[in-house]
């Protein structure tokens, strides 16, 4: 966590307090800004000193989210989805599964953008997620549910234990929804939602978890959180001599 | 209880790219203006400092600038067979939040329409019989190009605008679009310069026998100080502007434009985080008497006001007609009414181009840093034997390569495992898109009207979409992607993967922010809610502004046309309507 970070969140305790003391009808919020009051304004837009909107880095250490079985999984599958091989890091080896385990427990996987009111119907495909849960409670019934269906085809063994083959061809039923699990979770909406996290662990800034050191960036040749291009614009047809760098510099910048 | 507030001559609701337009005209004029924004202020140095702005995940895939679905969405269905589901999340539009609103996260792409557009439904009939427009529910604009001419004008001073002109008051100049309409001046800066993969579509473009030009750019190429004092940097080319905010002072928003100066003005008052719930009116029902809104802390307030101007996006803008009762419902079963009718949006196609041999650095980019050719544009094509009627431009846009939503692989790759891995490491630098921006024509089904069944966060029926791609735009899309493929294989590419749009149409994948309609100009209170002034035909001091007004959608960016009616509307307020109130056209 960044050092700001405990006196920011005091301050939104503070104001979620107000606001559910306040009136019944209203929980107005909006990103980044829950509760905020109203203000009047005039002369000039307001600098807010020391509330600069930055990010917050996703904390270190092991999962918050995930129980032990759920990470096994999550890592076996990223790493299906993204193999170990020269070519660059693999989902795990960019951090992924700790990615999505600090999102989860975060914002997104509480719903932060989601509205879940009722009533809840299935919908067509064209109407987009329907499902009541929230992103979190989402992966925690679909990871159920999809070990369930593997340890009864398989005699109790767990995703992970399965061979890279077996693994990929579940894992392509679930990307053509031909997985029929036993509970609520359609596989395929699952295995959409996943493989976007999965891009997202391994191509968004490291401060979030994943993209370990650049790597992923590196491989594809993204330089990152660059501020300016503009000596480049014309240099046709050549690689550039910039490294990969994210919003919190990069490895040789800082010790370790 | 509702508390009372100080009467205003203007009451602005929302305060994006129209409610600074206006803020800025009536204040400059002596009037007393206040806005009202229902979500936070937002600066440059607070909110998109160039510090931690370079960060794909949170504004785009988290949504961070963003309207919040969670405490104000809307309901979906493609046709009227089907029910309407809450979009539970943003997928294929973005509208933003906060002050600037979209305006803040917009790639700043600054088009004009043709001059065709505007009368579309006589233009089109003209040339290729009735038939032409059947199934469509296309209308012609009250206003022509020339008389919005002034006003695009202003707007491009306002914004500073990048590009070469192709039509200088008639004459047609080398380098710019040979088919736009006339301008008056020349564009307030030069074009940006070209990076590798669309200087490449230029020369084979051209080879071909079409019209390339430069896209016209709110990402200015030189600093810039517009007749406000503003001023805007020189751009560099980051690579983050659409769903990002600019750290640099160098796109073009409220934030850079007009809101430094508006906030200077002592007639002018901001007041954030108060969202308005309804226009009141008199119990004769024509005259509005300002409009109650709710505080972040659950209070209501009633704020009197001689004049209120619809400022927020267009979905809220037709939502509060409908919630207000102000003009007549739109019916897509009988056809009657207006509010909500002509609901349209943009038909969005696209064509990935690879390369084996050539490294385009497609992260090298801007918001509109593009060539582009509009040959396949509106009328600007012969349409006999088509089968449709309009068009696209067609461009080679590199707004950057953020890795997320931008690492392309021939398809063949697939979208995970060893050969995606491959051939994204291979191909990120190798490969860009040719963007096929096409028009979007009305048919009666699509239309925005309240749900009978989901209620928002205040207990008021949520707006509900119908919308499907018309057979007419499905053609159209097909065609034009067609022609964006024939450049992109004359460009030596290895592969070529075009995506013409495909009904049915879905609210999932991210295709554009372009949703017009709804609140239709017009000639008549029969087939429009407003007439060329943007004011209500049922309530006379209440005036809406944004791409709701548009009959239909062309094929370009809504921004400059929506902020040029801004503009018109103002001009109308502060002379002949200030001079005598009530109805600017009789019915």
């Amino acid at each position: 966590m960044s050092p700001k970070s405990p006196s920011k969140f005091d301050r939104r305790s503070v104001l979620t307090l107000g606001a559910a003391l306040g009136s019944s009808a209203v929980a107005l919020a909006h990103d980044g800004m829950l509760g905020a009051p109203g203000q009047d304004i005039s002369g000039t837009l307001p600098w807010r000193e020391g509330e600069t909107d930055a990010p917050d880095a996703a904390p270190t250490g092991g999962w918050t989210f995930f129980t032990g079985a759920e990470a096994a999984f999550i890592t076996s599958a990223v790493d299906r989805l993204i193999p170990a091989d020269p070519t660059g890091p693999s989902g795990s080896e960019a951090g992924v599964p700790e990615f999505i385990d600090r999102q989860l427990a975060g914002g997104y996987g509480q719903g932060e953008h989601f509205y879940l009111n009722g009533p809840w119907a299935k919908g067509e495909e064209t109407q987009g997620y329907q499902s009541r849960l929230t992103p979190a409670q989402f992966y925690r019934h679909a990871i159920a549910e999809i070990e369930q269906y593997v340890g009864n085809a398989n005699q109790g063994k767990a995703f992970k234990d399965l061979d890279a083959h077996t693994q990929d061809a579940l894992l392509k039923q679930m990307e053509s929804g031909t997985l029929k699990l036993k509970g609520s979770v359609d596989s395929k909406t699952f295995f959409t939602m996943f493989l976007q996290n999965v891009k997202e662990g391994y191509f968004s800034d490291p401060i979030y978890g994943g993209n370990k050191n650049g790597n992923a960036w590196a491989m594809i040749g993204f330089p990152g959180a660059h501020y300016d291009y503009s000596p480049w614009v014309t240099a046709y047809n050549r690689r550039l001599p910039v490294k990969t760098v994210g919003l919190l510099g990069r490895r040789g910048w800082t010790r370790g | 209880m509702v508390i009372r507030q100080k009467p205003v001559d203007v009451v602005l609701v929302g305060f994006g790219w129209t409610g600074a337009i206006m803020a800025q005209q009536l204040c400059d004029a002596g009037f007393n203006v206040l806005a009202l924004e229902r979500s936070a202020s937002q600066t440059t140095p607070d909110n998109f400092a160039t510090t931690f702005d370079q960060d794909e995940l949170r504004y785009m895939w988290r949504h961070h600038l963003f309207q919040n679905v969670k405490y104000s969405t809307l309901t979906f269905r493609n046709n009227p067979m089907q029910q309407a589901l809450p979009m539970r999340h943003l997928g294929s539009f973005l509208p933003g939040t906060g002050v600037g609103g979209a305006g803040v996260h917009w790639n700043g792409q600054i088009w004009r329409f043709l001059p065709a557009d505007f009368q579309l439904k006589s233009h089109n009939e003209k040339r290729y019989g009735k038939q032409a427009t059947n199934g469509l529910t296309i209308q012609d604009w009250p206003v022509s190009y020339d008389e919005l001419e002034p006003h695009y004008t202003q707007f491009d001073l306002v914004c500073g605008t990048s590009g070469k002109a192709g039509n200088l008051k008639g004459a047609i100049q080398p380098g710019g679009n040979p088919f736009e309409g006339m301008r008056s001046q020349e564009y307030p800066t030069p074009p940006l310069p070209m990076t590798y993969a669309p200087a490449m579509f230029a020369k084979v473009a051209a080879a071909l026998g079409h019209h390339p030009f430069p896209h016209p750019a709110g990402n200015l190429s030189k600093p810039y100080t517009n007749p406000y004092g503003a001023q805007l940097g020189a751009c560099t080319f980051c690579g983050f502007c659409e769903k990002f905010g600019c750290g640099n002072y160098a796109k073009a928003s409220p934030q850079t434009t007009l809101i430094p100066y508006i906030m200077q003005k002592s007639n002018f008052e901001l007041r954030t985080e108060c969202e308005v719930l309804k226009v009141e009116k008199t119990p004769d029902g024509k005259t509005a008497t300002g409009v109650t809104y709710i505080d972040s802390s659950g209070v209501q307030h009633f704020q009197p006001a001689s004049i209120v101007v619809l400022t927020a996006y267009q979905f809220h803008n037709v939502h509060l007609l409908l919630l207000s009762g102000i003009g007549k419902p739109y019916n897509s079963q009988t056809g009657e009414g207006v509010v909500g009718k002509n609901y349209c949006y943009q038909t969005m196609s696209s064509v990935e181009v690879f390369f084996e041999d050539k490294i385009l650095n497609p992260f090298i980019g801007a918001g509109a840093l593009a060539s582009v050719i509009d040959d396949f544009n509106g009328d600007n094509f012969d349409h006999s034997g088509l089968g449709f009627i309009g068009g696209a431009y067609i461009a080679a846009l590199v707004t950057g390569a953020r890795p997320i939503e931008m690492t392309r692989v021939p398809k063949e790759a697939g979208k995970w495992g060893l050969a995606w891995k491959k051939a994204a490491a291979k191909y990120f630098l190798r490969s860009f898109s040719i963007s096929v921006h096409g028009s979007s024509y009305a048919q009666a089904n699509n239309c925005l009207d309240l749900d009978p069944t989901y209620r928002d966060q205040f207990g008021r029926p949520m707006l509900r979409m119908t919308f499907d791609f018309p057979d007419n735009d499905i053609k159209m899309a097909k065609y034009c992607t067609d022609r964006a493929t024939d450049v992109a294989k004359a460009m030596g590419a290895s592969s070529v993967t075009p995506k013409a749009q495909k009904a049915p149409y879905s609210i999932v994948p991210y295709q554009t922010t372009h949703n017009v309609g709804g609140t239709m100009m017009g000639d008549s209170p029969n087939t429009s809610v407003v007439n060329k002034y943007s004011q209500s035909w049922d309530v006379s001091n209440v005036f809406v502004t944004g791409a709701g007004l548009f009959p239909q959608n062309a094929g370009y960016n809504p921004t400059a046309t929506l902020a040029a009616l801004a503009f018109m509307s103002a001009q109308a307020i502060k002379t002949d309507y200030r001079k005598a109130p009530g109805p600017l056209v009789h019915a």
